[in-house]
């Protein structure tokens, strides 16, 4: 058993601290720096404090940029506080720049009087040149307008693990550890989750473990004790009120692997396949899911997309659920795939963790812009159900409806997730297990009237019967079937006739799923703000800001994106004007147009980061501005 | 699912057995036919279980197997059987699944999942119909085809070389690599068993001869005239011996990693000179295979056989390592929780 080792505990500094709402700091360094791990238990450590909290971790495609460059910087943000927390924050409030290139690329985001945490060793000439300084901004008067503290963190650091048998690199890779130990003392965080942690990482290396929890104790140790000037202050963020239960941190990945696996125990189906090609910002489902193997699952690295979505299908086929991951140019490459799925009725779920594009674009930023391609992407009539996930703890409520979806209606579903969600966290109450919706499956076994098209009256899903069923043998394939006996059939009227059954079995979809609500607001109105996936925080708290100076306003989320909820149209219709906001160049608003005849109008942003609730809040104040709307 | 390695077998049944209630479509003479019914005799003869028997195929005229052979089947897209055969047997792999695809399916569109199936040595039977050509669209060449084949978009005759589908399963890491004639009835069926009772991936490739677009393309080792000399069936165990009466055999040239071919008995070499037959041995396998008519005969038969752990039973023990599992509420609550 491994020992966490004891926290120090200097003499106290009697700091006042000041009582805040909620904060956004933001970590920003070199992408060797360790700023997600920084990120990753200061966010640990805001969860235990009983914070609400969203995070958005940025970081370069580089895996380790050249040291000092701007397009090494990463990047870790987080919004915490006593209230609700639905975005990552607009402003930063803190930042901790590591060297002249992160402070280069983050210091426009941190607001005016905000809290400038720097490492005076790294503003080299070397690093100021890399970042494009002519001059070193400590010297001058450019950052004035911030509260600056100047540390030279490399020194004190290095001074905190001189004791401790490491070499000078390893020394060097403490920086963050004492960062995050300022940073915690800042906010009266509780460092032993984070000790306990670097223990559990350094087991084989105690000295390394040692030397890092040193680094961490000295920089809160630093904030207690130090002569801080005066400008730079510690505060509190009082816990956040919820609902009793059990918490714990879920990021979208963590939420779309569990979420599986509890849609594979309601479906009770013994296995699944989860077959993917690596690709960023998809591949952390299936390294989650690969470690869950005694859950059932079987894990497959396939040699390419086509692949994987062909074995899933195999997999589907045979019994399983069939379950593929990937990003948008991945996704392309499936397509086919997904229309012998569609073709040969087999329940499929294929996750879209979008990112910027066309083509390689951007792989580790976020955008919206593969929902024509999951609607529509695919040669043929070749309908599917659309759902997507608005939060990390959504995600995993998305996930066992997809396998719902599939297993219910016979169907490839793909789930919109995207590199946001992917990577950011909050937290979430984990729900009563044995209270989740079950939906068993039950695999035809009657040889009665079988074959293999035979359909359910309602549902209209075809029979799913599988390999090692006896009498039940039969082929199946991308050819067109007949209706009536699901042979190969060239026949005119029966291609069409399968063609609109297809078609309406999805469209069925629509009476089995929750009408749409309103997420915020009345019913009808002004103004509806409608939009889908990972912006719901964004959209939401910027409603709710609008909301607060009379306008009517309501925010309208859509989860289910193909086949729309049925009173959809007829809500939207309730409304003088529709916006709809998306991290694409106008996707959801021309499916909207297109469906309800509805004169939505667009808002969009295509920076391959997520909204600001301001760029929200500015638009809707505009627009109903020149509607003549005000409330 | 545990876990047999083959599905009980089954006594009392005759190819017509395996035989589906669909009308066959492919062209009169066409070389499937012949291999349709040496599989459905291959079937009779091992007792396959119609309801753990799956067919999985491509697209192509090969690929229409499935529809053939009453047992579960699925005929799939072009070039990308092994993928889906590796999730049926990833699902379930008790399944005893035969793969069907052509030079085009298999080697052209699908290599690189043919390439990846062989490599991780899936437990499937793979039956590679080559029958250099591009049959269903109507007689392009394929990449099997000869240098200088000319068909509808090679009016010149073709520019590129053609690959040899065993040198390639070969050199995928194949396990199993034999190879037979669609006209060899006997062989084939004795062929197909083989792989069938293989553990891991058995490639297999049929010479299938294509009567609209590349009729006769075989000829000059299938056709009985010259079959005698043309073919060396290779056994393990046995020496390397072929023509009337067994009179040329095939030895190393000394001091080089060469075949020749020697005239045995009177007038030529003992039979202890010639090289026998290892079916464990790649390097000879890779010479085998790179045999050319008219200079050598065709080599036929088990060319490669040397089993090691198949894929989806590693899958499974690795999952039975990780095993039992907790409960999906202690998988949630796994790691820092915190109670509010």
């Amino acid at each position: 058993m491994i020992v966490p080792m004891a926290i120090a505990s200097p003499p106290v500094r009697s700091v006042p601290r000041e009582e805040r709402e909620q904060a956004v700091i933001r970590f920003a360094g070199d992408s060797g720096d360790g700023m997600q791990v920084t990120g990753s238990q200061f966010t640990l450590e805001t969860a235990l404090a009983g914070n609400d909290l969203a995070t958005f971790p940025d970081f370069p495609a580089e895996i380790r940029a050249p040291t000092g460059t701007t397009f090494g910087v990463s990047a870790f943000q987080i919004h915490f506080g006593a209230t609700d927390v639905l975005t990552a924050g607009d402003e930063v409030d803190v930042l901790v720049a590591m060297n002249p290139a992160a402070l280069t690329m983050n210091l426009g985001d941190l607001r005016p009087g905000g809290t400038l945490v720097v490492d005076t060793a790294a503003f080299t000439e070397r690093n100021l040149t890399k970042a494009g300084y002519s001059a070193n901004p400590l010297d001058d008067e450019s950052l004035e307008p911030y509260s600056l503290l100047k540390v030279d963190l490399t020194r004190l650091t290095e001074e905190a693990v001189k004791q401790f048998a490491i070499t000078s690199r390893d020394a060097h890779r403490c920086r963050n550890m004492w960062a995050l130990g300022l940073m915690l003392w800042m906010y009266g965080r509780d460092r032993q989750a984070t000790v306990e942690w670097l223990t559990r990482k350094f087991a084989a290396q105690p000295d390394i473990a040692r030397a890092n929890v040193a680094a961490l104790n000295a920089g809160h140790a630093f904030g207690e004790t130090a002569e801080l000037p005066t400008h730079i202050a510690a505060y509190t963020v009082a816990p956040h009120p919820v609902t009793p239960g059990v918490y714990r941190t879920i990021s979208g990945t963590e939420g779309i692997a569990w979420g599986l696996l509890a849609g594979l125990q309601a479906a009770g189906l013994e296995r699944m396949v989860f077959a993917s090609y690596p690709i960023t910002p998809a591949s952390a489902i299936l390294h989650t899911l690969a470690g869950l193997k005694a859950y059932g699952v079987v894990t497959f690295q396939a040699e390419d997309e086509i692949a994987a979505i062909c074995s899933a299908i195999g997999a589907a086929f045979a019994g399983a659920l069939g379950v593929t991951s990937s990003s948008g140019p991945g996704i392309a490459l499936k397509t086919e795939g997904l229309g012998l799925a569609i073709a040969t009725e087999l329940p499929l779920i294929v996750i879209d963790s979008q990112r910027a594009g066309p083509s390689t674009g951007m792989p580790t930023k976020t955008e919206q812009s593969d929902l024509f391609q999951a609607v529509l992407g695919r040669n043929a009539d070749a309908p599917l159900p659309v759902i997507a996930a608005a939060t990390p703890g959504d995600c995993f409520e998305v996930a066992m409806e997809a396998v719902r979806l599939a297993t219910r209606y016979m169907t490839p579903v793909i789930l919109l997730s995207d590199g946001y969600l992917a990577n950011a966290a909050e937290p979430w109450r984990v729900p009563d297990v044995a209270a989740l919706p079950r939906f068993p499956v039950r695999f035809r076994t009657e040889a009665e009237g079988f074959h293999p098209f035979v359909r359910d009256p309602v549902s209209l899903a075809r029979a799913w019967a599988r390999p090692g069923t006896p009498g039940l043998e039969h082929r199946i394939g991308g050819l067109e079937r007949s209706y009536d006996s699901g042979h190969i059939s060239y026949d005119p009227d029966n291609h069409e006739q399968m063609t609109k059954t297809r078609a309406a079995k999805i469209a069925g979809i629509a009476r089995d799923i929750p009408p749409q609500t309103v997420a915020l607001g009345e019913d009808h109105g002004s103004l509806a703000v409608v939009g889908w996936g990972s912006t719901f925080g964004a959209l939401h708290q910027a409603v709710k800001e609008v909301r607060a100076e009379g306008p009517a306003v309501s925010h309208i989320h859509v989860r289910y994106l193909a086949p729309f909820p049925p009173n959809l149209g007829e809500l939207l219709g309730r409304f003088d004007h529709v916006l709809v906001p998306e991290l694409n160049n106008g996707q959801l608003v021309q499916l909207l147009r297109a469906a309800y005849l509805v004169p939505a109008e667009g808002l969009n942003q295509i920076t391959g980061k997520p909204f600001k609730v301001s760029t929200i809040a500015t638009a809707i104040r505009e627009r109903l501005g020149r509607n003549g709307d005000h409330g | 699912m545990t876990a047999t390695l083959k599905p009980p077998q089954v006594a009392g049944l005759t190819p017509k057995d395996y035989a589906s209630d669909q009308e066959v479509r492919w062209c009169p003479g066409c070389g499937d036919y012949a291999i349709l019914k040496a599989a459905q005799k291959v079937l009779a003869d091992v007792g396959a279980r119609r309801e753990t028997t799956v067919f999985v195929s491509g697209i192509g005229c090969s690929s229409r197997f499935p529809y053939y052979v009453d047992t579960y089947g699925f005929h799939t897209i072009h070039g990308r059987a092994p993928a889906v055969a590796t999730g049926v047997k990833l699902a379930n792999p008790d399944l005893d699944v035969w793969l069907v695809t052509g030079d085009g399916d298999g080697l052209s569109i699908g290599g690189n999942h043919l390439l990846h199936v062989l490599r991780r040595n899936v437990d499937l039977q793979i039956l590679l119909f080559n029958n250099e050509i591009y049959g269903l669209t109507k007689g392009q060449y394929s990449p099997t085809s000869r240098h200088g084949t000319k068909s509808p978009s090679t009016p010149g005759g073709s520019l590129d070389h053609p690959v040899s589908p065993c040198a390639f399963a070969l050199g995928a890491g194949a396990r199993f690599v034999a190879r037979s004639i669609d006209t060899l009835q006997s062989h084939l069926v004795e062929v197909m068993k083989r792989a069938h009772a293989h553990r891991g991936a058995s490639f297999v490739e049929v010479f299938q001869n294509c009567v609209v677009y590349n009729d006769g393309v075989f000829d000059e080792f299938t056709d009985k005239s010259v079959a005698t000399e043309m073919q060396l069936h290779v056994t393990h165990g046995r020496p390397l011996r072929f023509g009337k009466d067994g009179r040329r055999g095939l030895r190393l040239v000394p001091g080089k990693l060469e075949l020749e071919i020697v005239t045995v008995g009177e007038g030529g070499v003992a039979e202890s000179a010639l090289l026998v037959h290892d079916e464990t041995n790649r390097a000879l396998a890779s010479l085998l295979v790179a045999l050319q008519p008219p200079t050598f005969p065709m080599a036929l038969g088990v060319i490669y056989c040397d089993p090691a752990p198949s894929y989806e039973r590693q899958v499974y023990d690795q999952l039975a390592a990780a095993g039992p599992a907790g409960s999906l509420d202690d998988l949630l609550k796994k790691g820092r929780t915190w109670r509010v």
